[in-house]
């Protein structure tokens, strides 16, 4: 990779990529892969232990579970979708749940790995989503006024429209799933990346670095830590904005005229 | 005097210019949201995933550039 010998200086490996490519544990099972069925077990359990012995004055567990489902519930479902945002509220908190999971991996010690930054697993995300707001939408008008509705925006002038349907239909349909999955991929990329960088430069200055650099490495942990809080705010952020983006979609598909 | 070699793809080059648009637009969405909220505090909670979802349209730009150059 070209990229990782312009950034390093004599003998010390920028990261890059390479980074981000796992051993085998065993037979084909790589650490994004166990952090996907850990964070999988994680959720599970946190809404069965929270939920299982629902009361209507409910207990502390009962009351963390149920914070966080309301969240996704009115800040984002109901804000978003409006009357009917009660069916999707299941698949919004499953996945906020999921990919805030995931993303919080990033900065936790010993696993310390952001799954979401193997392109793989946002891109199956985004491919849920994008199944379901056509779905929702073709079923809720028939597959013409659907389409008719993503290609045509209402009071354009004729002229344009044979430069406006090819573009509102690249829009919708095609760039709106990359964005989504492509925007929390590389945030997480980015960011592990960010922290690579600090934590891996800072160990080489303060183990191997020639006269003043020992001595400068404290700056660089100090940058570490630094990202690594900023980090967990941009991890936060991104799970909302993956829901929020769904359910805004969701949305689009539904209303009846722009 | 030997010139110190410099070896590598001008991708990163490109991938700081490509920054410049996407900082400049979350700055004037900040800025935007940040006066509005200040004239009328109580439609901050309108204006916030607004904001928020501006903001990710404008950053998913950078990131873009981010993943190009890494790709290409």
């Amino acid at each position: 990779m070209s990229l990782v010998t312009l950034a390093a200086g004599p003998g010390f490996e920028a990261p890059g990529p390479e980074d981000f490519k796992f051993p085998d544990i065993a037979g084909g099972v790589t650490k994004p892969m166990v952090l996907i069925v850990l964070s999988v077990v994680i959720v599970f359990g946190f809404y069965w232990l929270t939920g299982r012995r629902a009361l209507v004055v409910p207990s502390r567990a009962q009351f963390a579970g149920e914070s966080v489902y309301r969240f996704v519930r009115d800040g984002v479902a109901r804000d978003a979708i409006g009357p009917e945002f009660a069916r999707f509220v299941p698949y919004l908190t499953a996945l906020f749940s999921f990919v805030l999971v995931n993303n919080i991996f990033g900065i936790i010690p010993v696993l310390q790995f952001p799954s979401m930054s193997r392109i793989g697993f946002p891109a199956a995300l985004a491919l849920m989503s994008w199944l379901t707001f056509n779905y929702v939408g073709i079923r809720r008008k028939g597959l013409g006024t659907y389409l008719k509705q993503v290609c045509i925006p209402p009071d354009v002038p004729t002229w344009i429209l044979p430069i406006l349907i090819p573009l509102e239909f690249f829009q919708t349909i095609i760039t709106r799933p990359l964005t989504l999955g492509l925007r929390l991929f590389a945030n997480m990329f980015a960011g592990h990346l960010l922290l690579l960088v600090f934590i891996l430069g800072g160990d080489f200055m303060l183990l191997h670095g020639s006269a003043a650099l020992p001595f400068l490495s404290p700056f660089a942990f100090v940058m570490g830590i630094g990202m690594t809080i900023f980090e967990a705010l941009i991890e936060v952020l991104q799970a909302y904005i993956f829901v929020l983006l769904t359910a805004l979609y969701i949305a689009g598909a539904l209303a009846e005229e722009h | 005097m030997a010139l110190a070699a410099l070896d590598g793809t001008l991708n990163l080059v490109g991938y700081g210019l490509s920054a410049i648009g996407p900082g400049i637009g979350v700055g004037l969405i900040f800025a935007a949201y940040v006066s509005g909220v200040a004239r009328q505090p109580e439609s901050r909670n309108l204006l916030q995933p607004i904001a928020i979802l501006g903001f990710a349209l404008a950053e998913a730009l950078a990131l873009f550039g981010l993943v190009l150059a890494f790709v290409l």
